[in-house]
């Protein structure tokens, strides 16, 4: 199985391949000389040339958030053999920003009008989650084009909330 | 002693009182929402009564449900933990009503001492110190600017019946004022149902520092040493430790003989926490008091070998306290985490949902108590705490090292934690020389995080590899499903799995 995974921003060549009972790892042409099994789900012990690590791969938007330690590095994978392009869908008119939830929650307050001038970092909402309110600021200065929600509203992460333009 | 206790909390909490009344040999009962049926609490607890839906103002903050499940259950005590009822005098009321022992202090000692502007009051009256401000809760948004000008900026809003940071917000000027009030007022309504504020000056780089005091129902009372609290993010502790640094046996007994004073002035009894603010020059002031056991209680545990929950029940149940003042001895040092699910890299937003995978620090001088476990979904309803990492050693320096080796070991996937956050802070130098007031971290985070710490020994072109091994392995496998929540606790074995395996390891169990 060949893959390209960019590692924050970074592409590399992975191969992986079955040899006898081990799991070959090809990185960049280069076969690593290393153990590998799975601990858990997305949980990872791999030996390389001894020196233990355990590697937590868990998905983050829409790639991958890997881990060990305290280092962590975002990837994205891209497989050949699959017939759905890299996912480069959805991209917004040039300058025009979709605010989304972070996390889900319900809309305690809506503090802009549609078609207000915000500035960079203003803040358009209240959001409520687990008790604490935490605000969600303007990612740039423009005009509300759109607000998506109204007060006393529930959210999944994730949901569009306002069109920033 | 009692014979059955109702819990009536959740969370880790729950878990720990369940564990002391295990201890005891009292039978507990656990009550839930309909979002905590899973929960650690239910499972560990002898007995479990539904309270209703998800919010706690329809669960765990219904009196006559908590009432209720106590009576249907034949518990003869009930202990409130911390948060939700705890400091609500209506429920130590209503316990004596319905002849079950309330495992705190009496309804009237905590409207004395709870009530912050009530406390202040008194406090003045026995002499002990307090941070200037109004006594009495502000009643008008012109009375407001009055005050804070006659004070002087910058000045702290605060609830009148707060507690953990809500309802709370720091004004640098005027202009602030207003959006401040709104904010906190709201804030303190939707968190205990009073948005009654107060104003303080606010101290420039103060220490926070409390004394745990315990008092018995035949007039005698004692204090346990201090807590360090000055590691804060918007006024909620982060990590807590005893001793302080700072302390001296000579500020000790001056603070605990005021926390002393101040308690048997309320007519206090059980464990209780007299919070105060620590100038430059080691002056104090009364900030507020607690009339409940605190989340950190368990460092001031680790340095004088009590149980508070234990001395706790035996209070309520009337026992004597069983050592007196001159028997507190303090030995080597603890520090807390309060380890959250929310990510520290975007704005410490809540994370909840399901727990895929987790490994939990152990070994020497390591505490967890929390009240989680892997396939566990933390809900979105409550505060977002999933537990406390408390570390100790013979002195401050070991304390550290290990707490530092247990945040290496601890992980949870599925949500995101704030661990990385106690890594970062553990390693500023501010930090290990005890240089710390509480706003150090908020100041630390807004100037820039300087001190990322280095990577745990391994090399960083290996780790690289190995996480490009593990990300084509969780393609390859059943990374995807994992993250839609295929699996309970027990992951179903990839085809790598089977394959890829020269021996047989065992899954890593959850606790």
């Amino acid at each position: 199985m060949k893959l390209e995974i960019a590692l924050n921003g970074k592409a590399h060549q992975v191969e992986l391949a079955q040899i006898g009972e081990r799991l070959r790892c090809t990185i960049d042409g280069t076969p690593l000389e290393a153990d590998a099994v799975q601990i858990g789900p997305g949980i990872y012990s791999i030996l390389i040339d001894g020196e233990s690590l355990e590697v937590r791969a868990e998905p983050d938007g829409g790639g991958l958030r890997v881990a060990t330690g305290d280092q962590e590095w975002r990837a994205e994978i891209r497989d050949p053999r699959q017939w759905r392009r890299n996912r480069s869908g959805g991209s917004e008119a040039e300058g025009r920003q979709q605010v989304s939830a972070p996390m889900p929650g319900k809309i305690v307050r809506v503090l802009v009008r549609a078609g207000e001038t915000v500035g960079a970092k203003q803040g358009l909402f209240v959001v409520e989650a687990m008790k604490m309110q935490n605000e969600i600021r303007s990612p740039k200065s423009g005009k509300v084009e759109r607000l998506l929600v109204s007060e006393g509203q529930t959210v999944n992460a994730g949901a569009a909330l306002a069109i920033i333009a | 002693m009692f014979r059955k206790i109702l819990i009536a909390n959740r969370g880790e909490i729950a878990v720990r009182i369940a564990r002391a009344c295990r201890d005891m040999g009292v039978r507990s009962v656990a009550v839930y929402s309909d979002a905590d049926r899973c929960s650690l609490h239910v499972r560990l607890a002898d007995e479990a009564y539904p309270i209703g839906p998800a919010p706690s103002r329809e669960s765990y903050l219904v009196i006559d449900k908590v009432i209720g499940a106590a009576r249907y259950a034949g518990c003869d005590a009930i202990h409130p933990g911390y948060g939700f009822l705890a400091e609500n005098p209506s429920l130590a009321r209503a316990c004596v009503e319905a002849e079950i022992k309330f495992i705190g202090p009496t309804a009237e000692a905590m409207e004395k001492l709870g009530s912050k502007t009530a406390a202040r009051h008194l406090a003045r009256e026995v002499n002990v110190p307090t941070v200037p401000g109004t006594l009495d809760p502000i009643e008008s948004a012109d009375e407001l600017i009055g005050i804070a000008r006659k004070t002087g900026f910058p000045v702290v809003l605060k609830a009148v019946a707060g507690g953990g940071g809500k309802g709370m917000r720091s004004v640098e000027r005027e202009s602030e004022l207003a959006a401040a009030w709104r904010d906190a007022s709201s804030e303190a309504q939707n968190a205990f149902g009073d948005g009654r504020l107060y104003l303080e000056k606010y101290l420039l780089k103060p220490r926070h520092i409390e004394i745990q005091v315990l008092a018995d129902q035949h007039g005698n009372i004692v204090y346990l040493g201090e807590r360090e609290c000055s590691v804060q993010r918007r006024h909620q502790k982060v990590i807590e430790e005893a001793p302080s640094p700072i302390m001296t046996p000579e500020l000790r007994r001056q603070m605990g003989e005021a926390a002393v004073k101040l308690a048997r002035a309320g007519g206090y009894t059980n464990a209780g926490t007299v919070e105060f603010l620590v100038d430059s020059e080691r002056n104090f002031n009364f900030l507020e008091m607690n009339t409940r056991l605190q989340v950190e209680h368990p460092v001031t545990e680790m340095v004088t070998a009590t149980d508070l929950v234990k001395l706790q029940m035996q209070i309520a149940a009337g026992e004597r306290l069983p050592f007196a003042q001159e028997d507190v001895a303090l030995s080597g040092h603890a520090i807390e985490c309060r380890i959250y699910a929310e990510d520290p890299e975007n704005n410490f937003f809540p994370s909840p949902g399901k727990i895929l995978a987790r490994r939990v620090p152990s070994g020497p001088g390591i505490r967890l108590d929390d009240g989680v476990y892997t396939g566990w979904t933390v809900p979105n309803d409550y505060d977002p705490m999933l537990g406390k990492l408390i570390a100790c050693g013979s002195d401050r320096a070991e304390a550290i090292e290990r707490l530092r080796r247990a945040l290496d070991e601890y992980y949870a996937t599925g949500i995101k934690t704030n661990v990385s956050l106690f890594r970062e802070i553990l390693a500023t130098p501010d930090f290990q020389t005890g240089d710390i007031y509480t706003r150090w971290l908020d100041d630390y985070l807004r100037e820039g995080r300087k001190f990322v710490t280095a990577g745990t020994g391994s090399d960083s072109k290996r780790a690289q590899s190995a996480a490009l091994f593990a990300a084509a392995l969780w393609h390859a496998g059943n990374g995807e499903s994992a993250a839609h929540g295929a699996h309970e606790c027990t992951p179903e074995p990839s085809r790598w799995k089977t394959e890829g395996r020269r021996e047989q390891v065992d899954r890593e169990p959850s606790r």
